[in-house]
């Protein structure tokens, strides 16, 4: 009884799916945009990104040139810094609560990311690289 | 008479390299002669003092505890450029030091070590004056307090010889900026100078973008800066890149002393920053001193680059046994 509900439930979705996306079609929609327009209804996404002497974890990551994200920044010990001046992003990383910043990334290239807040004799190696593709 | 007379030239600053620091001759050019006592007389009725001739020398990065890779000479350097200004024929008045004085220590203990070996050795200098600014090896984990017990305050001006001396700490914050209390200090303190009232301030990180991924910058650089520019005869003295480096923003002169420690390589070099590689058969290669001296009334300025011979630890002490004393320790900056 319960497979016969779960595949009546599936090809109602489905069939709705079909519609819609022909409704879409036939009033000039396009349906790529459509499924951006949810995604973005759920927020930009996420990256969490940990800061500890002397690294930062990951060590590398790579944004969409325009695809707006949030870094979520942490700290495991101490106060740290993250500074990415050409996007002119300097802010401390404060151990106990996350730092949200929301970055749009506006050309693509390789970008280094340094620990601006001194943190100890390995302060000068704490760096990422942060990678922005079309 | 103001009009057959260059302000800008009233100040010369040089430097040569002898490989130990940075030696700075301050002129009055003008002063010699009908036309120079006429600028000197109005120099002193708008700035309080007439600049006098007189000679410094500026030290950077001496990094007092810090013994290993890429440079292995511990003090060696600190310790030779002292012995070079102790032999110079004119006992220099000031010495100023750009920061990073000691190496920082994760205890505390060995962090005082360093600030007591530090001011053993600078107190060998022969020099009326020796004053000193932080850098974050010194000062950016604890706010200074260590600086602070040592060394005294951590930003101040005085005058000499009718040039007004800053002070700047741009490095006890943690962070790489000067921050908005200081500021306030270093406005109030330039507004009771004249427009033309020579100043030198000396810091330790540059007050401009030099490289940013480097964390050669200082975030409120510009508002620094700003506040220097109505000012015609303004130079800063800085160390942290343990290199020269000569920049002009506006009328303002920055210059960047060799580091007694090792030097890092030139801003244009892409990618991370790592220090040049030590060299053995030039252990003190880079780690230089400027000494200019201006000419004919300082309209002219002569440049000697004098580089600091091995001949101290040639023969029986050898290189050898010069390294000998270097234990491991890890650094990059």
């Amino acid at each position: 009884m319960k497979h016969r509900k779960l595949v009546v439930t599936l090809l109602f979705a489905a069939s709705a799916a079909i519609v819609l996306a022909s409704w879409a079609q036939r009033n000039g929609i396009d349906t790529a945009n459509l499924m951006r327009f949810a995604t973005a209804a759920e927020g930009p996404r996420v990256i969490e990104i940990k800061a500890k002497k002397f690294q930062f974890t990951p060590s590398e990551i790579t944004l969409k040139k325009g695809e707006p994200v949030i870094l979520r920044l942490t700290s495991e010990d101490r106060t740290h810094g993250f500074l990415l001046k050409p996007f002119k992003i300097d802010s401390d990383i404060i151990p106990g609560h996350a730092t949200d910043i929301a970055v749009t990334p506006p050309a693509t290239g390789q970008y280094i990311v340094i620990c601006d807040h001194y943190c100890g004799t390995g302060h000068g190696n704490m760096k990422m690289k942060l990678t922005v593709v079309e | 008479m103001e009009n057959k007379i260059d302000r800008r030239s009233f100040l010369r600053i040089a430097g040569s390299s002898l490989s130990i620091g940075a030696l700075y001759s301050v002129f009055a050019p003008l002063a010699r002669g009908a036309e120079g006592e006429v600028l000197t007389r109005t120099m002193a009725a708008l700035n309080g003092e007439p600049p006098a001739p007189f000679s410094f020398i500026q030290l950077s990065d001496t990094h007092v505890g810090f013994n290993g890779p890429p440079d292995p000479l511990g003090t060696r350097a600190f310790e030779g450029a002292v012995a070079a200004i102790n032999k110079l024929k004119r006992r220099p008045e000031l010495v100023i030091v750009t920061g990073d004085l000691t190496h920082d220590a994760d205890s505390p203990d060995e962090h005082a070590r360093r600030y007591k070996l530090f001011k053993q050795i600078a107190g060998k200098i022969n020099a009326a004056q020796i004053k000193v600014v932080p850098g974050e090896n010194d000062a950016a984990l604890d706010n200074g307090d260590m600086f602070r017990e040592f060394m005294g305050p951590l930003h101040y001006s005085f005058d000499h010889r009718g040039v007004h001396f800053i002070a700047l700490d741009n490095v006890s914050r943690g962070r790489p900026e000067v921050g908005a209390e200081q500021l306030a200090w270093m406005k109030a303190d330039l507004a009771r100078f004249s427009k033309t009232a020579p100043i030198i301030v000396f810091t330790h990180r540059p007050l401009f973008d030099l490289k940013p991924e480097w964390e050669w910058f200082t975030s409120d650089g510009d508002a620094v800066m700003n506040a220097l520019a109505p000012y015609e005869n303004v130079t800063v003295l800085y160390g942290h890149i343990h290199r020269e480096n000569f920049h002009q923003q506006g009328g303002t002169k920055l210059y960047a002393a060799r580091s007694l420690i090792f030097a890092f390589p030139d801003p244009a070099t892409p990618g991370v920053r790592k220090p040049l590689p030590f060299d053995k058969a030039q252990p003190f290669k880079n780690l230089g001193l400027r000494f200019v001296k201006g000419q004919r009334a300082g309209r002219d300025l002569r440049i000697e680059d004098v580089e600091l011979t091995m001949n101290e630890y040639s023969g029986t002490v050898g290189m050898d046994q010069m390294l000998k004393h270097g234990t491991s320790d890890t650094i990059e900056e």
